[in-house]
């Protein structure tokens, strides 16, 4: 099943170490390749490497499951999906492994982690973007979740965001001081 | 929306040829030219159906990264909102309908400079950061399915 595949995938990147050669490429990259009939030639001559170098470190890098995968990303919301809710949800510490795998592979969830919960204040263990069209197929498709999580779920939220304050897409600086 | 850009997507959310014409190839798959893929994504870009065409980085292992929230009285949380803003490590921040009201992400190229940004953001706000790095992944990320008729 692909779920193994990515987790070995992790379990490798944890012994990755980013060359200063890699971050220049994550910085050069990380908002889209330049669109024109060879952009690694493009990132190439902005680094001063040559192009096969620029491929074999994206490679190097998505081999170690430091790059997911070279892609055409679809802005979602512009594409129909315009409502979305944060899932928040408290389950049994036995079987959120399970779970999660279970709820991340649903069609209509995104970024569905484990975070550690902060009692008293949080209690909540396991979250899961759910996408709709409208608010109220959110409100159903987080009930059908509900459904599937059944008694190793002792409570759920939904948070909506009532104000995007800052979106800037993931940026990491050259780590150079 | 054309054809093309449909398929393009369809066929290329969930990775491109990693080549010196990556375009090229994809124009003798699609049975078209080099240049109307280059047309498209130029297209899908500008208009921002596409975010990006290029890699999606495993957050974790190209840098540190984490989720934090803040509970902060309403009348504070434009003042509050903007002294996180300030720092160039938060990406994103979002508002919610909930105690904790603010939500945001803080990178940083390693774990110690992320630690040192967040202990920085709690003392330009004088609230408490409740972090919540990610423990594991449920999501394989493969792109969603999309309804073009929708």
């Amino acid at each position: 099943m692909s779920g193994f595949a990515l987790n070995s995938n992790d379990e490798l990147a944890r012994d990755y170490l980013l060359t200063p050669l890699d971050r220049a490429l994550v910085v050069a990259t990380q908002e889209g390749l330049p669109v024109t009939a060879q952009p690694y030639l493009a990132v190439a001559q902005q680094l001063g490497i040559s192009e096969d170098e620029v491929i074999f470190r994206l490679e190097k890098m998505k081999e170690f499951g430091v790059i997911r995968r070279i892609a055409a990303v679809p802005n979602h919301y512009r594409i129909g999906f315009k409502a979305n809710g944060m899932t928040v949800w408290d389950i049994e510490d036995e079987k959120i492994k399970e779970l999660g795998m279970k709820i991340g592979q649903l069609p209509y969830v995104s970024h569905c982690y484990q975070r550690p919960r902060h009692e008293p204040y949080w209690s909540y263990n396991l979250f899961a973007m759910v996408h709709g069209t409208e608010r109220s197929q959110v409100e159903e498709r987080a009930e059908l979740v509900r459904e599937m999580l059944g008694d190793a779920c002792r409570k759920h939220e939904i948070l909506y965001s009532s104000k995007i304050l800052k979106k800037t897409g993931l940026r990491f600086s050259t780590p150079n001081k | 929306m054309e054809v093309l850009d449909q398929r393009l997507i369809d066929e290329y959310q969930k990775g491109l040829p990693v080549s010196s014409r990556p375009y090229l190839d994809m124009a003798k798959r699609l049975n078209v030219t080099e240049d109307d893929i280059l047309e498209s994504l130029d297209r899908l870009t500008k208009s921002g159906v596409l975010s990006r065409v290029g890699p999606v980085f495993n957050h974790k292992k190209a840098g540190a990264s984490i989720l934090a929230a803040m509970a902060v009285p309403d009348e504070k949380m434009k003042d509050i909102a903007g002294r996180v803003n300030a720092f160039d490590g938060v990406n994103h921040n979002y508002a919610r309908e909930h105690e904790f009201n603010l939500w945001f992400v803080v990178t940083a190229p390693d774990q110690a400079q992320l630690e040192n940004t967040i202990t920085a953001i709690e003392d330009a706000c004088g609230y408490g950061v409740m972090s919540l790095p990610m423990v594991k992944s449920y999501y394989l990320d493969l792109g969603f399915k999309i309804q073009w008729n929708q």
